[in-house]
C-alpha cells in the first residue's frame, strides 16, 4: 500500500453488517450501498447507532457479523490503517505535540508518500489556513482546527471520508459557513463524503442523500426532497422537520386519489403518497403549507380544510410565525406562516380554519409520536 | 387581527445602604479576604525556616561542629568534597538513585499502562499490591527486607539497596504515569491509525511523546525519593554508605559545613528543575 | 435539541476503567505487569512472608547471637505487647497529635492555595513540596539547632517569660511531636488540596445565595465536600508518623522512645530479631485495619 495512490471513486457497500455489545443491538442488519463521489449522510438521533456504523467503516469497531465491501475489496476485518478510509472526528483529535503541517502530513509520511510538502501546502490553501502550518493545534480557533482536521484527512484522497459530527462544537454562524464548504470541498476533490449528524437541517443542507436510521436500522434513504416531501414513516416526517399528523379512515379509493375522513371532514390526497396499507391511516401535511384562514373566511373548495380550530400560541420568530392551534377533537396542530408584511400577528384566540393543497398531503400509519424531538429528551435519550 | 404587547416593565430593586462601610467594617472585610493569604505566608516561612538555617549555615567557617556561628566564607562551596567521606557518600547516593530510578521507570510505567489501557481480571489484587508499599510504614519494609536478605544470607550492600528503592518507587511511578495516560484522548491513538500508521508506529509517534511528561516526572519523583532515603537504605545498606547515612552518623560527633553544602545545592538545584518545567509547560500549549 | 452521539456503545455510561478503540488481547496486560509485580513479590510481600516466619521463632539453644529456632511461638506477640506497650501508646498518641496538628496547619494553607491565589498556585504547590527536596534529616536536625537553648527562639520566649527559665524544647516529647508534623505536612497538604481544588466555586457562592454566613458555608458545604482529602491526607500522614523513628532519636531523649526506635535497636543493638519482627506486624496490623476501613469508603481503583 506505501506509495500507490487509493482509488478514488469507489463504491462502499454495507451488507447485512449487524454490531451487539452485550445484548445490546447497536447497528440491525444493515445493508447500504454509497456511491462514489456522493456527499452522504446518516441521520439520526442519539443512540441510533449511526456513529457505530460510521467507526464500523473507519475499522475502529469490528461488525458482529455482515461485511464491510470497498470497490471490489472486502474491508470488513482489515485494520483502520490498512483501509482506504479517514475520518474527521468529532473533537478534531488534532495531534498536539505536532504543529499543522506535520498533523496534515501525518498519513502521507505513514505511507511514504513522495512529494509531501506539495501536497501539504495544496490541501492548506484549500482550506485557507497555509498561514499558520507551522502553529500547534491549541493556538487555533475551534473552526480554524475543524477545517485542518478536514485538510488532514483529505489530503490523503481517501475512496470514503468519514465526518462524524464535525461541526457540533461550532457556533451557530461558524457551522453554517463550514456546511456551505464542506460542500464545496467535496465538489471540487471529487471524494465520498460519509457525514453523520443529529442536526437533520445539517443533512439537508449538505447531503445528496439522507438516510434516516432509527433503533439500529435505516428508516428511509433518499435525496432530501424525497424524505422531507415523501416521508414513508411517522419517525421521518417527525424528525425531518416537523409535521401535523392527524388520525383518519378512508372512505373511498379512485385511480389516482384517496378520500380520508378525518374527524368530520374530507380530505383528499393522491394515492401515490398513501404509504397506509389499511383503511386506518394518518394524514400529514407540513406546517408551512397550512394556510391560515380567519373562521369567517371563505375556503376555495379545491383545498383540503380543517375548521373549528382556535389559535393558542403565536411565536414570531422574524422569518415567520409559528402557531399553535388548538382543534375541536383535542389536538393541537402548527401552522408555519411566512413573515410577508402582509397583514399582522394572529392573535391567541382567534377562530381559524386550516387550509392547504391536497398535492401537499400524504398519508402514513404508525404511531403519531415516533421521532419527534421532545419525546427524546422527556424519555432521557442517554 | 390583533398585535401581541410585550411584557410590562420591572421595577429597579433598592439599593441596600445610601452611605459607604464604616471603618470597623472594612478593617474585618480586608481581614475576611486576605486573612488566609497572610496566614499561607507565615506558613511558608515555618516551612522554609529550616531550609534557611541550612543554607545560612552552609556558609559557616568549617570548625569541628557546624553548631555555632563562627563567620561567613565561601571555600565550603568551593571545595565540597574536602570534609572526607562526604563525596563518596553523596556519590553512592547519585549512582544508587540513577540506577533504581532507571529501573523503577520502566517497570512501573509498563504496569502503569497496562492497568489504564486494559481491562483484565485481578485489578482490585493489583491496585491493592502497589498500594501496600505506599502505606507501609519504612521501618516495616527495612525489617522485613533486611530479615530477607539475613535468611538467604545476601551480602548488604549496592545490590540489597538498590532492590529496595526499585520496590518502594514502582509505587509512585505507577500513579504518576497512569494518571498521565488517563488524561490521554483515546481518539488521538484511533486518528494516528486512521492516518495509517499501525499500532508501534501509533505508539511510538503519539502515545509516547504525549505521554512523556508524566514519565519524566515519575523518574524526578523517584530519584527524589531514593537519594532521600534514609530508614530503608539504613537497614539494608551494609557498609555502603549514602548520603543520609552519612549525616545521621555524623550527628553525634558533628555535621561538616560540606553536608549543609550539598543539602542547599540539591535544594536549589531540584527547585530550579521544577520551576524550569513549570515555565516550559506553559509556553507549550496545553494537549 | 442538540444531543451528541457517544462513541462508545450508545445508552451505556463510561466504564471505569477506560477502553482503547481496539479490543485488547488478554495476554498483553499480564506481559507488561509482570516484570514490576514480580519485583515487588520478591522484595515486598516475601520479606514479609519472611519477617512473619521470623516473629514466630525464638533463640537457639546454642545461645549464639543472631541464631534462631523457628518453634511457632505465638505467644512472642503476647509479649511484646506486654512489654512494650508503652512504646506502641505513645507511637500512636505523638502519631495521632501530630496528624491532628498537620491537619489545622495544612487546612487553611491548602484551601488559601486552593481559593485565594490564583495564578500563582501552581508555584506555591511546589514550594511546599520544595523542601523535600533537601535531606530531611538536615531539616529535622535543624530544627534542633534552631530550637535549642541558646538559639534565637528559645532565647526570645524566655525573655519575653513564654517559656521557664529551666525548660528546654530539644530532648523533649514537644520536639518530636513538633519534628513529625513538621516532615509529614506535604503527605497532609498536597491531598487536601488535591480535594479542595475539586469544589466547584459556584457551590460555595449557592451557599452565600441560600442564606448561609461564611462560616456557615464552610461547614455545611466546603468541608464536607473536602473530606475525600481529609481522609486521604489523615491516613497518608499518620500511617508513616507511627512507624517513624529518626525523629524520637534526634530530637527526643530515652522516655520519648517510639515502636520504630525498639525495631531499630532489635536489629542493630541488641540482636532479638524474632521481637523485632512481632513488633513489626503488630504495627501492621494496626495500620492495616485503618487501610481497610478506607478501601471499603473509597474501592480500591481511587488507591492508586
Amino acid at each position: 500500500m506505501a506509495g500507490e495512490e487509493p482509488a478514488a471513486g469507489a463504491d462502499l457497500r454495507l451488507v447485512d453488517v449487524t454490531k451487539r455489545f452485550g445484548d445490546f443491538v447497536a447497528v440491525d442488519d444493515l445493508s447500504l450501498t454509497i456511491p462514489a463521489g456522493s456527499f452522504f449522510a446518516l441521520l439520526g438521533p442519539s443512540g441510533c447507532g449511526k456513529t457505530t456504523t460510521l467507526r464500523m467503516v473507519a475499522g475502529l469497531e469490528e461488525p458482529t457479523s455482515g461485511s464491510i465491501v470497498l470497490g471490489d475489496r472486502d474491508v470488513t476485518y482489515a485494520k483502520p490503517y490498512q483501509r482506504e478510509v479517514n475520518t474527521v472526528f468529532q473533537n478534531y483529535a488534532l495531534f498536539p505535540h505536532l504543529d499543522i503541517f506535520e498533523n496534515v502530513a501525518f498519513g502521507l509520511r505513514r505511507r511514504k508518500v513522495k512529494d509531501v510538502t506539495e501536497r501539504v501546502e495544496a490541501v492548506l490553501e484549500l482550506v485557507e489556513l497555509a498561514h499558520l502550518a507551522r502553529r500547534k493545534p491549541g493556538q487555533l480557533s475551534g473552526g480554524q482546527q475543524q477545517r485542518i482536521a478536514l485538510a488532514r484527512a483529505v489530503v490523503n484522497r481517501p475512496s470514503v471520508l468519514l465526518l462524524d459530527e464535525p461541526l457540533g462544537a461550532l457556533d451557530l454562524k461558524l457551522r453554517r459557513g463550514m456546511q456551505l464548504e464542506l460542500k464545496r470541498i467535496q465538489l471540487e476533490v471529487g471524494l465520498t463524503f460519509v457525514h453523520v449528524t443529529h442536526d437533520q437541517e445539517e443533512a439537508m443542507t449538505m447531503a445528496d442523500t439522507i438516510a434516516v436510521m432509527n433503533a439500529g436500522r435505516i428508516e428511509q434513504l433518499g435525496s432530501p426532497a424525497e424524505l422531507y416531501e415523501s416521508p414513508n414513516t411517522t419517525f421521518v416526517a417527525n424528525f425531518l422537520g416537523q409535521s401535523n399528523l392527524v388520525a383518519g379512515t378512508v372512505t373511498g379509493r379512485s385511480g389516482t386519489d384517496v378520500e380520508v375522513e378525518v374527524a368530520g371532514r374530507r380530505v383528499a390526497l393522491a394515492a401515490r403518497r398513501n404509504r397506509a396499507q389499511g383503511d386506518d391511516l394518518l394524514i400529514g401535511v407540513r406546517p408551512e403549507k397550512i394556510a391560515l384562514l380567519a373562521a369567517t373566511d371563505p375556503v376555495p373548495a379545491n383545498l383540503n380544510r380543517l375548521d373549528g380550530g382556535v389559535v393558542t400560541d403565536a411565536s414570531f420568530t422574524g422569518v415567520s410565525t409559528q402557531y399553535l392551534v388548538q382543534m375541536p377533537w383535542g389536538q393541537q396542530l402548527t401552522v408555519f406562516s411566512q413573515n410577508l408584511g402582509v397583514g399582522g400577528v394572529v392573535a391567541p384566540g382567534t377562530p381559524v380554519t386550516l387550509a392547504w393543497e391536497p398535492a401537499h398531503t400524504f398519508a402514513l400509519e404508525g404511531d403519531a409520536a415516533a421521532g419527534s424531538q421532545v419525546e427524546d429528551a422527556l424519555a432521557g435519550v442517554g | 387581527m390583533t398585535v401581541i404587547d410585550s411584557p410590562p416593565r420591572r421595577p429597579a430593586v433598592a439599593d441596600p445602604s445610601p452611605s459607604g462601610p464604616s471603618g470597623l467594617h472594612r478593617v474585618r472585610r480586608w481581614l475576611g479576604a486576605n486573612g488566609l493569604r497572610i496566614y499561607a505566608a507565615i506558613a511558608f516561612a515555618y516551612i522554609f525556616l529550616p531550609i534557611a538555617y541550612v543554607t545560612v549555615f552552609s556558609f559557616n567557617v568549617p570548625g569541628r561542629t557546624n553548631l555555632t556561628w563562627r563567620g561567613f566564607t565561601t571555600t565550603n562551596w568551593a571545595h565540597p568534597c574536602d570534609a572526607p567521606d562526604v563525596c563518596s557518600a553523596v556519590g553512592n547516593s547519585l549512582k544508587i538513585g540513577l540506577v533504581a530510578t532507571l529501573l523503577a521507570t520502566v517497570l512501573g510505567t509498563l504496569i502503569a499502562f497496562a492497568l489504564a489501557r486494559h481491562r483484565f481480571r485481578g485489578r482490585g489484587t493489583t491496585n491493592l499490591l502497589l498500594f501496600l508499599p505506599m502505606a507501609t510504614p519504612e521501618v516495616v519494609l527495612a525489617a522485613s527486607l533486611l530479615t530477607l536478605f539475613l535468611n538467604f544470607k545476601v551480602n548488604l550492600g549496592f545490590a540489597t539497596i538498590i532492590a529496595a528503592h526499585v520496590m518502594f518507587c514502582i509505587s509512585f511511578v505507577v500513579v504518576t504515569v497512569k494518571a498521565r495516560i488517563a488524561g490521554l484522548d483515546p481518539r488521538l491513538e484511533q486518528a494516528a491509525m486512521d492516518l495509517y500508521a499501525n499500532e508501534i508506529e501509533t505508539f511510538r509517534r503519539i502515545t509516547l511523546p504525549l505521554v512523556a511528561p508524566g514519565i519524566a516526572g515519575a523518574a524526578l519523583l523517584s530519584f527524589s525519593l531514593s537519594f532521600d532515603d534514609f530508614i530503608i537504605t539504613n537497614f539494608v545498606s551494609g557498609n555502603v554508605n549514602t548520603f543520609p547515612k552519612f549525616i545521621y552518623v555524623s550527628a553525634g560527633r558533628g555535621i561538616p559545613a560540606q553536608a549543609y553544602v550539598i543539602g542547599s545545592a540539591a535544594f536549589f538545584l531540584s527547585l530550579l528543575i521544577v520551576l524550569v518545567a513549570e515555565v516550559v509547560r506553559r509556553r507549550r500549549p496545553s494537549p | 435539541m442538540a444531543i451528541a452521539s457517544a462513541s462508545h456503545a450508545p445508552g451505556t455510561a463510561p466504564v471505569v476503567p477506560p477502553r482503547s478503540g481496539l479490543r485488547s488481547r488478554t495476554l498483553t496486560p499480564y506481559l507488561l505487569m509482570l516484570p514490576g509485580l514480580l519485583w515487588l513479590g520478591v522484595f515486598f510481600v516475601v520479606p514479609l512472608l519472611t519477617l512473619l516466619a521470623t516473629s514466630t521463632q525464638t533463640p537457639a539453644p546454642s545461645g549464639e547471637t543472631g541464631a534462631f529456632q523457628q518453634t511457632l511461638r505465638f505467644a512472642n506477640y503476647w509479649d511484646s505487647l506486654q512489654a512494650y506497650e508503652a512504646q506502641f501508646i505513645r507511637s500512636f498518641g505523638y502519631a495521632a497529635i501530630a496528624t491532628v496538628l498537620a491537619l489545622l496547619i495544612s487546612y487553611p494553607l491548602a484551601y488559601a492555595i486552593a481559593f485565594k491565589v490564583g495564578a500563582l498556585r501552581n508555584l506555591l504547590l511546589v514550594l511546599v513540596v520544595a523542601p523535600f527536596f533537601c535531606s530531611f534529616l538536615l531539616r529535622t536536625l535543624a530544627w534542633r539547632q534552631i530550637l535549642a537553648d541558646e538559639g534565637f527562639v528559645v532565647r526570645t520566649l524566655k525573655s519575653l517569660h513564654l517559656m521557664g527559665d529551666t525548660t528546654t524544647l530539644t530532648a523533649s516529647a514537644v520536639a518530636v511531636v513538633a519534628g513529625i508534623t513538621y516532615n509529614f505536612l506535604p503527605f497532609m497538604t498536597l491531598p487536601l488540596y488535591a480535594s479542595l481544588e475539586r469544589i466547584d466555586p459556584r457551590l460555595i457562592e449557592a451557599g452565600g445565595d441560600l442564606y448561609a454566613g461564611a462560616f456557615t458555608t464552610f461547614r455545611k458545604v466546603t468541608f464536607p465536600l473536602s473530606m475525600p482529602g481529609v481522609v486521604a491526607g489523615t491516613l497518608l500522614t499518620f500511617i508513616p508518623a507511627a512507624g517513624d523513628y529518626v525523629n524520637a532519636e534526634l530530637l527526643g531523649n530515652p522516655n520519648t522512645r517510639m515502636i520504630g526506635n525498639v525495631v531499630q535497636s532489635r536489629f542493630f543493638t541488641i540482636v532479638d530479631y524474632p521481637t523485632a519482627a512481632v513488633l513489626s506486624f503488630l504495627l501492621m496490623a494496626a495500620i492495616l485495619i485503618l487501610v481497610t476501613f478506607y478501601v471499603r469508603r473509597a474501592g480500591t481503583e481511587e488507591l492508586v
